[in-house]
């Protein structure tokens, strides 16, 4: 009989270590005097502590949200730490400052900066533990007016600009998650880049959760201004917790006239163990306003890890001629849930917009897309493409499709394609007969399925995500 | 004369959905040769063929089969592939989204991993590829293209037969890999496989057609029946049974 398509041997997380650098840390706990100690931490103005406060206590007003179509038991938000930071000295200027330790650490990641930066001309802001501890390529963006820096920073040097952006697009009362995360961001990136100017680098951050329990509530903003282009890649691993961590960040795109914003997301968490304990919680509000003319805002995200994945990266479709794009590999295994899509909202004319979406689920993996595309009455001539496509690798995993569209407008063209299929047995003894192994076999039709998002990543980035997709299916097929 | 023997199969017998397929077949493969299986439609040939490879669809009830003097069913289908048993698909599969190229780089490079080989990069291997290409009368735009997916059925054979050129099998076992091809593809087809034969490999050659023989001649014809080898000859019974078909072997293997 079919002895086939069945989870076995079971692949421990690959990137499970901890680093013992010493994590100055506040007690568990959230309350309007923790918001202010971690303002006063991070040297911020009074208007920040006024904002940060503000949506405390509109958070304090709101109910956790249940509507998503994943399962876990109550967070308990007074039992999360809201600040860590690796106790040495906050301001570097070069790679050899940083904690030996520290890049050891991204080195068993399987990201060597110092190789990357040299190969690849990345620039890497590298937030470890929700602090900035290193940043390179400075001086070649500063040439070039490009500003790239941690949030914090941006906060002291740049406050005209951060005012007026941050909250511009997800609002401190956004939802529940964003409400909590603009109380309480310690850290993330900013990026500016003036008129004109086409970034010359990839913007690259690596983000870790280390110290215990510390919630990550990472903030990013990132502003392109007219006739400009940045690429963005952000990228995670997370270290093996027998405990859940609650990860809720926010991130904050504007693009003006004819400016253009490449954001690519390799997502790949502690998903916990095959029981599904442990894992880290990814709460996320991702979005970006295509504020300008033929502005363009383009997603591309490849989630592989967490226990449960809740996000949905969309475009604010304002100007006319904008462009929203959405490329999504998402993959589930063992017990890991995802709830992810996209929200397309055409305010303008000819805004066009494109969603791909592919959905892996394997073992008890859960895998939903949930996508929203609304047309508002203003948008003449507005255009969807959307395809979901959803992959079951054994017969014990769900995929789900939620395709919300919301036309308001008759000049609107919509087209929409979904599929579901199981992966081939045939597909894979085809593979096997020439003598690929049956990890090797899956993983190869698996990224045959994903090729068209792959083909959006930034080259480093997509052997990355292909190496990822095969860790992640490992064990799955028989 | 047990020296040179590559296969071996002894009472085979093998079910597909709880039916009874293979009901004992009995098979010598030397090294060198080349076996022709005949048969109708239905009676077990490509079953034989997926066995040998080991696709899980199909469960061996009873029997052995020793390759290269080894227990041929004690090895999952990837290692048989990397000890050079090769099946060419009666029906081979697209793949979305692989290309040709990386496919047979990716298939040679398993193969020359489990032989303590160095694994081949993508130029190397392209060099090595152009030639082989040309044998079977390709550009190389076939090679960008996804495995399989949107060829004609001819295409396919012809592709199978480039993955046999490439990773030169020890045993290749080809289902009805001539059948659906135009005159010159079958003629370059066969001139590839024949130009493949060496003393130290062999081919099972499943075919419907007498055609092909004359470009490769066999060694040996069986005719494959109701799951058994009823009858095995040398050439001339392959043109035997393009003349009168096979109810008159029916009616031996009943008298018998
Ligand atoms: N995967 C399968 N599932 C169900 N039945 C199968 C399967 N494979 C083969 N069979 C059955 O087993 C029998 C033998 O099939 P097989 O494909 O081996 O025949 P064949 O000799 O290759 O025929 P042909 O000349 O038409 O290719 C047939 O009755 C067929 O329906
Ligand atoms: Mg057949």
């Amino acid at each position: 009989m079919s002895s086939g398509i069945e989870a076995q041997v079971l692949q421990p997380y690959k990137y499970g270590f901890v680093t013992d650098i010493e994590s100055e840390t506040v007690p568990p706990g959230l309350s309007e005097d923790v918001i202010r100690l971690i303002s006063q931490k991070k040297g911020e103005p009074s208007w920040m502590l006024d904002w940060r406060l503000k949506a405390y206590r509109n958070w304090l007003k709101m109910p956790e949200p249940h509507w998503a179509n994943v399962q876990y038991g109550p967070i308990d938000y007074q039992a999360i730490s809201y600040y860590a930071a690796p106790k040495q000295r906050p301001k570097l200027d070069s790679l050899e400052q940083v904690d030996p330790k520290l890049l050891e650490t991204f080195e068993k990641l399987g990201i060597p900066i110092e190789e990357r930066k040299r190969l690849a001309g990345v620039a890497v802001d590298a937030v470890f533990d929700s602090v900035s501890v290193a940043t390179t390529f400075r001086e070649e963006l500063k040439k070039h007016g490009v500003i790239f820096c941690a949030i914090s920073e941006a906060i002291r040097e740049y406050p005209e600009l951060v005012q007026q952006y941050l909250g511009s697009v997800v609002p401190y009362n956004d939802n529940f998650f964003a409400a909590l995360n603009s109380a309480v961001f310690t850290d993330g990136s900013f990026v500016y880049v003036p008129k004109g100017v086409r970034c010359p680098l990839e913007l690259s951050t690596y983000f870790r959760i280390n110290a215990e329990s510390t919630g990550q509530f990472e903030r990013t903003l990132i502003i392109a201004d007219a006739g400009s282009y940045v690429s963005y890649l952000e990228g995670c691993s997370a270290p093996v917790r027998d405990q859940n961590q609650l990860h809720a960040a926010v991130v904050e795109l504007v693009a003006l006239d004819h400016a253009s914003i490449k954001y690519s997301t390799i997502q790949n968490w502690y998903p916990g163990d095959e029981e599904g304990r442990g894992g880290i919680y990814n709460f996320v509000t991702k979005r970006g306003a295509c504020r300008g003319r033929s502005s363009k805002i383009s997603w591309t995200q490849v989630e592989t890890g967490s226990a449960i994945t809740w996000k949905y990266p969309g475009c604010i479709l304002q100007g006319d001629d904008s462009i929203g794009e959405f490329y999504s590999v998402a993959v589930t295994n063992h017990r890991q849930q995802a709830d992810t899509g996209t929200k397309m909202i055409h305010m303008g004319k000819n805004t066009r917009s494109t969603i791909v979406s592919k959905g892996i689920s394997a073992g008890r993996g859960q895998n939903t897309y949930r996508g929203l595309v609304k047309i508002l009455k203003g948008a003449e001539q507005a255009r969807n493409y959307s395809q979901c496509d959803s992959m079951l690798i054994g017969d014990q995993c769900g995929a789900h499709t939620f395709p919300y569209i919301d036309v308001r407008n008759s000049t609107a063209i919509m087209e929409h394609e979904a599929s579901t299929s199981k992966i081939g047995e045939d597909q894979i003894f085809y593979a096997k007969q020439r003598g690929l192994s049956p990890e090797d076999a899956v993983s190869m039709i698996v990224n045959g399925f994903c090729k068209e998002v792959f083909k959006e990543l930034p080259m480093e980035f997509a052997v990355e995500a292909q190496r990822l997709l095969g860790i992640s299916l490992e064990g799955s097929v028989g | 004369m047990t020296e040179n023997v590559l296969l071996q199969v002894q009472d085979l017998h093998a079910t597909v959905e709880g039916r009874e397929v293979l009901r004992g077949v009995d098979l010598t493969v030397r090294a060198g040769e080349v076996h022709a299986i005949m048969g109708p439609n239905g009676s077990g040939k490509s079953t034989l063929a997926q066995v040998l490879a080991g696709h899980p669809a199909y469960t061996v009830t009873a029997g052995r089969v020793l390759y290269e003097g080894k227990d041929l069913f004690g090895m999952p289908p990837e290692e048989r592939a990397r000890e050079g048993v090769f099946l060419a698909f009666q029906y081979p599969v697209a793949i979305r989204g692989i290309t040709n190229a990386y496919f047979l780089r990716s298939a040679v490079n398993a193969i020359r991993k489990h032989r303590g080989q160095e694994e081949l990069g993508p130029v190397e291997f392209m060099d090595a590829l152009e030639a082989k290409l040309e044998v079977i009368g390709w550009d190389s735009s076939y090679l960008t293209r996804p495995v399989n997916d949107g060829f004609s059925g001819g295409e396919k054979k012809r592709n199978e037969i480039l993955q046999l050129a490439v990773l030169d099998p020890k045993l290749a076992i080809l289902d009805e890999t001539d059948s659906g091809l135009d005159i010159d593809a079958l003629k370059t087809v066969a001139q590839t496989v024949d130009k493949l034969r060496r003393p130290d490999n062999a081919t099972i050659l499943v075919t419907h057609y007498y055609r092909i023989l004359t470009h490769i001649a066999p060694d040996v014809v069986h005719v494959l029946a109701g799951g058994r080898i009823v009858k095995s000859g040398g050439k001339e019974l392959a043109l035997e049974l393009e003349e009168k078909g096979y109810d008159w072997l029916r009616e031996e293997a009943t008298v018998a």
